[in-house]
């Protein structure tokens, strides 16, 4: 073998002698410094795989949009939204987690920012799994509630940030931004709805003022009912229809048995009932619906039992006509044309047909009482009827007419519920114009 | 002449006219219009006739309910043909639902909800078709569906009338993409709760009977929060309360109101506590709306017999108020 | 026992809603719907009740000649029409081209709108009989009647055109729908609230039994 001449990397190569077995302090601190690199590097890299937006090439679509045919100009790209939160939404059954983010800084008008995509991911081994799109957001809006989680699982969100052109429908070019990851994040279920925790202390309240003015009634004690119009000319109407040989007619109402002024209103037809059979005096009930139907007729015929008029029932006073509207309304009124009756009671809840069955009793020289807790259809029967109940007054009759001690504490109970509302509002209305406004917002309810 | 005399003589010349005109529509005649000169005629001629029964009301003579009722007829009839204009003024919470939907961008989504039935219709129809004009000339994204059997049926109405439109017809929009009608769905106000957590639970197919899954525009709705803008049309129960106090107060849907005039009064309240974005009351509130959202409808046509109805109706307030004064001096004098 | 029974089951029903109002968790917050659909099935069941009841007492009239005969007789026909149309069209009764769907545009839709639209005679006479300045209240509810209706329409902007912006008539009528109408409906509402209140506990509790017949 040939020996060379030595060259000077060679010369390069022996000015750093290798000793095997130990390091140098400069191959140390290189080390050092390699691994810091590293680290550094590795770091940069797993936080931009968490989606740091900055680090992110932007034009990345990575929401589940149409493709588009234009690449989106360079400055068209929006900032990510600063920071964004998830959290499992508060007092609801589960399977929701509140989404809320801060506006992007190029979210203004006529800036960068169209609309936000709300991404969400399955926690996989404590890492997003897949994202897919659950709900977008218009520019502005700064949160957003997915409602469609599970309870047993974790989840991560990010928000995206859009800006595109759209032409004729479609979008020509889109640009988005991510944020960061919020997560991960569970939903759960509360037993408890803080938010009506002020629900809570006016229903116990109004029923504890009930409760004690029907114990105070029970004990005997006299309680001042002022007198209603409407309900002293009950007998008065009845005696009418009884001189004239004439029907009483008694409308319920159009509603069913789930509403409150229905069951009011049966409750009134059960005490004219017992008056119309002591003066033996026929009365129509028509009704709308099957079950007030049952119902009524039930009421009707434990009526006149109670008076001791079993035999003067006739299963034909309760009738249904029609469910619809105005076709009852139609019955009714040529009834009311051919028959002329002498009293019409209207007793429950009415809409857009109240004037048209008001009108026609009084074109038939009826006397009309009504009593309604539908505040529009109240103008209509204060104009045509010659007696009307006004709200709360129909909820009250069962107990005016009653004259029974419970009954009529239940209505002292209520009307210091309503003292208590009217203090409350004087109240409010002091503490607001002083600029106090906490004490507005405690009987709000809801978010 | 004899009363009943009066009577069938009156109801043959208004069958006759009806008769008339309806056969003129069916022969394809031209629709009658009365010059400007003549509707201004036929109002002074009106006014006078009023006029005349007011002397007669002083005079102790009054009049009884059929004549009110005929006035109201001809207040409600005759304006049809005529060729005034009226200058429209736009009521704040008319501007507040037009400016809610003003501030959307292209492709929000608004959910409309058709909550009334026909007999409604000529008050809230108008509304609901400047509404969808709206919605479609600027891209909105429109999500339909009804609390009333018959709603998603007059929205298939307006939106046939839209759609034919040659503003609109241009777009070429499509169903599914563009806009949807999801149908009615029965339970009043717990569809509005449902609807809260999860729109496809209440509507699993839309009106076609198309799966809910399969329509591009909704596939990634949930529920309200995925929702821009919704604009309740509503005319009773289930209705704008049950809209407000579900889906306003416990989802925070932002809502805007459309109401007849009857039940717009109900709904100040809620107004007035920013709970409604706006109300569109009545005939009157149409007209404004299609004034503001640019749409040549029926409520602007039909304003001028409103406008004269309601005169009407005042005048003979007036004339029932002499006939009171009158009737108790005279009950006075002879006491 | 006749009563007892459902009046128990009124007080465990009442009480178990008033307390779900509070609690959203499973399976409170599904009540609500589990018994509105138990409701609307029950209704559905019902109403066959209903048309029973009116089927029967129409062909009673017809059948006897009693007075009026002939609108029982044109409710027993128009029924069994829409009810046998109705089903021989199947699923698809509402489609555009039914003969339900005929009926339904051409029949019912007129006669519900006819129905409504008689509506404007009616207030326009109950206005005419019933808007007299009795007395204070009555003249300035007479009023507030006229500048609203003034207000709502064009004519009243032109007819005081001339007054300053925010002093016109329309200006007027936005204002008492704000203003007094809405205290006014805010006071009613309030009231009924409190009415339904008192009147719901009362059923719960038992002590109001008339809507089950008797006391």
């Amino acid at each position: 073998m040939a020996s060379r001449e030595p060259t000077s990397d060679d010369a390069r190569v022996r000015k750093a002698p290798v000793i095997s077995g130990s390091r140098t302090a400069l191959d140390r601190s290189r080390l050092g410094l390699s691994v810091a690199l590293y680290v550094t590097v590795f770091l940069f890299l797993t936080r931009a795989s968490l989606s740091v937006a900055q680090a992110q090439p932007p034009g990345v679509d990575t929401a589940s949009l149409s493709p588009t045919d234009s690449i989106a100009p360079p400055d068209a790209y929006p900032r990510p939204v600063p920071s964004v939160t998830a959290a499992d939404a508060p007092n609801d059954n589960g399977g929701s987690v509140d989404v809320t983010w801060e506006k992007s800084p190029d979210d203004a008008d006529g800036g960068k920012v169209r609309r936000y995509k709300i991404m969400r991911a399955e926690a996989v081994g404590g890492r997003p799994g897949e994202w897919t799109e659950v709900g977008d957001a218009t520019a502005g809006a700064t949160r957003l509630t997915d409602g469609n989680t599970q309870d047993d699982r974790d989840y991560f969100y990010k928000v995206v940030a859009v800006n595109s052109l759209i032409e004729n429908g479609a979008a020509r070019w889109r640009a988005v931004a991510e944020s960061m990851v919020a997560g991960p994040v569970r939903s759960k279920a509360q037993w408890f709805d803080l938010r009506r925790v002020n629900a809570l202390v006016g229903v116990t309240l109004l029923c504890s003022l009930l409760g004690y003015f029907i114990t105070r009634a029970r004990s005997g004690k006299a309680l001042f009912i002022r007198k209603i119009a409407g309900l002293e000319a009950v007998d008065e109407a009845v005696g009418r229809a009884t001189e004239m040989g004439r029907k009483i007619y008694y409308i319920p109402g159009i509603s069913d048995m789930d509403n409150m002024q229905t069951i009011a209103g049966l409750t009134i037809l059960g005490r004219v009932a017992e008056v119309a059979a002591t003066h033996d005096t026929w009365l129509e009930v028509p009704v709308c619906r099957s079950m007030v139907m049952v119902t009524a007729k039930e009421v009707v015929k434990e009526a006149y039992s109670k008076v001791g008029r079993p035999d003067a029932f006739h299963e034909d006073q309760v009738h249904y006509l029609t469910d619809d509207q105005f076709g009852y309304a139609a019955a009714i009124d040529g009834m009311v044309m051919r028959e002329k009756p002498a009293t019409m009671f209207y007793m429950g809840e009415f809409f857009a047909e109240s004037l048209i069955l008001s009108e026609t009793g009084n074109a038939a020289g009826a006397i009309q009482i009504a009593g309604t807790a539908a505040p529009a259809q109240l103008p209509f029967f204060i104009a045509a009827c010659d007696y009307t109940l006004i709200g709360e007054e129909l909820f009250a009759a069962s107990a005016y007419l009653s004259k029974e001690p419970k009954l009529l504490g239940s209505l002292k109970g209520q009307d210091m519920g309503k003292a208590l509302v009217l203090v409350a509002i004087l109240a409010g209305i002091i503490l607001e114009s002083l600029g106090v406004v906490d004490f507005s917002t405690f009987f709000s309810i809801g978010e | 002449m004899s009363t009943r005399t009066k009577e069938i003589l009156v109801v043959a010349i208004v069958a006759a006219l009806f008769l008339i005109f309806y056969l003129r529509k069916v022969f394809g005649a031209p629709p009658v219009l009365f010059p400007g000169t003549v509707s201004i005629l036929v109002v002074s001629v009106i006014g006078l006739s009023l006029l005349w029964i007011l002397i007669r009301t002083l005079a102790g003579r009054y009049v009884e309910r059929r004549v009110v009722f005929l006035y109201v007829g001809i207040a409600v009839t005759l304006p049809l043909f005529m060729t005034l204009s009226q200058k429209v003024s736009v009521a704040p919470e008319v501007q507040g639902v037009f400016s809610s939907f003003e501030k959307l961008s292209a492709g929000s989504k608004v959910l409309v909800s058709f909550d009334y039935d026909p007999p409604s219709a000529p008050e809230l129809q108008p509304m609901a078709e400047a509404c969808l004009y709206y919605c479609f000339e600027h891209d909105l994204k429109v999500i339909i569906m009804g609390l009333w059997p018959q709603g998603p049926m007059q929205a298939n109405l307006a939106l046939q009338k839209v759609l034919n439109d040659e503003r609109i017809s241009q777009k070429n929009l499509q169903y599914g993409v563009d806009y949807v009608n999801l149908g009615f769905q029965a339970g009043n106000e717990f569809v509005i709760q449902r609807m809260g957590s999860e729109f496809r639970s209440m509507f699993p197919a839309d009106f076609r009977g198309t799966p809910y899954e399969e329509i591009p525009l909704v596939t990634n709705i949930r529920n309200f929060s995925n929702i821009d803008y919704s604009f309740n049309i509503g005319s009773g129960y289930p209705g704008t309360r049950e809209w407000v106090q579900i889906a306003v107060d416990r989802y925070g849907l932002k809502l805007g109101a459309g109401n007849t005039a009857v039940q717009t009064t109900e709904m100040y309240p809620y107004l007035r506590a920013g709970q409604l974005a706006g109300i569109v009351g009545g005939m009157s509130g149409a007209a404004e709306f299609e004034f503001l959202t640019k749409w040549i409808g029926n409520a602007t046509k039909f304003m001028l017999a409103q406008s004269v109805a309601h005169m009407i109706v005042i005048s003979f307030v007036i004339i029932g108020n002499v006939a009171f004064f009158v009737g108790r001096r005279t009950r006075e004098r002879k006491s | 026992m006749r009563r007892a029974v459902p009046l128990v089951i009124t007080t465990i029903v009442g009480a178990t809603f008033v307390i779900r109002y509070f609690i959203p968790h499973y399976p409170f917050n599904r009540l609500n719907d589990w018994f509105s659909d138990w409701f609307a099935i029950v209704a559905a069941c019902a109403i066959v009740l209903g048309a029973l009841n009116l089927m029967r007492i129409s062909i009673q009239k017809v059948v006897r000649g009693k007075p009026a005969w002939g609108y029982s007789l044109v409710t027993i026909v128009a029924f069994l029409l829409i009810t046998i149309v109705g089903l021989a069209a199947g699923r698809e009764y509402r489609g555009p081209d039914t003969a339900f769907s005929w009926l339904y545009n051409n029949t019912y839709s007129p006669l519900s709108s006819s129905m409504f639209a008689i509506l404007a005679f009616f207030v326009a006479s109950a206005s005419y009989r019933a808007f007299r300045a009795r007395n204070l209240e009555a003249t300035l509810l007479l009023l507030a009647a006229f500048f609203v209706m003034l207000g709502r329409v064009p004519v009243g902007y032109v007819l005081s055109s001339f007054m300053p912006d925010g002093y016109r008539l329309t200006d007027l009528a936005v204002w008492i729908m704000n203003v007094p109408n809405t205290a006014g409906q805010r006071a009613i509402m309030i009231g009924i609230a409190l009415g339904i209140v008192s009147t719901s506990v009362r059923v719960i509790v038992g002590i109001e039994r008339t809507y089950l017949g008797g006391d």
